[in-house]
């Protein structure tokens, strides 16, 4: 990876960081919302990078589309109930989080470290729609359908559980 | 600067949305922490998958990494507005109906 990819990589990557700092800091959860946006955003041009183009424009059209759109109405129907402080809990809870993290992290960070590949170029429909496509039905349609499934009974059940108990 | 790079910013990521589902306890946040942590294993599986580009099985993962989360978010996010009528609060500390 060399010129603009590196370019692209090192700019989405810190918008990334960025955008998942102010998700997991912001104490308000619409400013959440808006640091998730800019995360999946820098994450789909990211996946430019990776030669992924079908998943980049599925990320905007899924991520950044439906899911923080969802969140977004989420929060405004909760209303202002929906805002609490920044780090709550209590000190040892929160130390043992810190812990927990620090050494899924760590484990990791020196599990990846040592591991690194040569950028081999790659075919011209690696990652395209009609690339990916063909992956899939040929070698993936049992779960492509088990998947609409899954997302039909999601939809199912998330009506059944939001809906008033009066009706 | 090759594939470790990206390994390196997934695991940073995924650190990132861990600690905030350890730490936070506003329900949402929690589940964006979640998006997070799926997105940064979405970033490792399409890395590996350019790092050995004969097939598209990472990619594949990664597709139905996404289609999965979708669905974790609607039905995640129908549990926080069910669980908001009854309590009036959406933080996790409060989630004690089945405790005692």
């Amino acid at each position: 990876m060399t010129g603009a990819g590196a370019t692209l990589f090192v700019v989405t990557a810190i918008f990334a960081i960025v955008g998942a700092l102010i998700t997991v800091a912001a104490r308000r959860p619409l400013r959440a919302a808006m640091g998730l946006l800019v995360h999946i955003v820098s994450l789909a041009g990211m996946f430019l990078t990776l030669n992924a183009h079908l998943l980049a424009a599925l990320q905007l059209l899924v991520y950044a589309g439906a899911i923080v759109v969802l969140f977004v109405f989420v929060i405004m129907l909760i209303g202002p109930e929906a805002e609490t402080g920044p780090i709550e809990g209590r000190l040892v809870s929160r130390s043992t989080a810190g812990a927990l993290t620090l050494a899924v992290f760590l484990v990791v960070a020196t599990s990846l470290g040592g591991f690194d590949a040569a950028w081999v170029t790659v075919d011209a429909d690696f990652g395209t729609v009609e690339g990916l496509g063909f992956a899939i039905y040929r070698n993936a349609l049992v779960p492509f359908e088990l998947i609409s499934i899954t997302l039909l009974v999601a939809i199912i059940g998330a009506i059944a559980i939001a809906r008033s108990p009066t009706e | 600067m090759g594939i470790s790079a990206y390994l390196a910013l997934a695991s940073v990521l995924f650190g990132i949305g861990a600690v905030g589902f350890l730490t936070r306890r506003n329900m949402l946040i929690q589940l964006m922490s979640i998006e997070l942590m799926l997105n940064s294993v979405n970033v490792l599986l399409l890395a590996f998958n350019r790092a050995y580009p004969g097939n598209h099985d990472g990619q594949a993962f990664a597709f139905f990494v996404i289609a999965v989360a979708a669905a974790e978010a609607a039905v995640g996010l129908a549990i926080v507005i069910a669980y908001f009528r009854v309590r009036q609060t959406i933080e996790t500390d409060r989630a004690t109906l089945l405790k005692y």
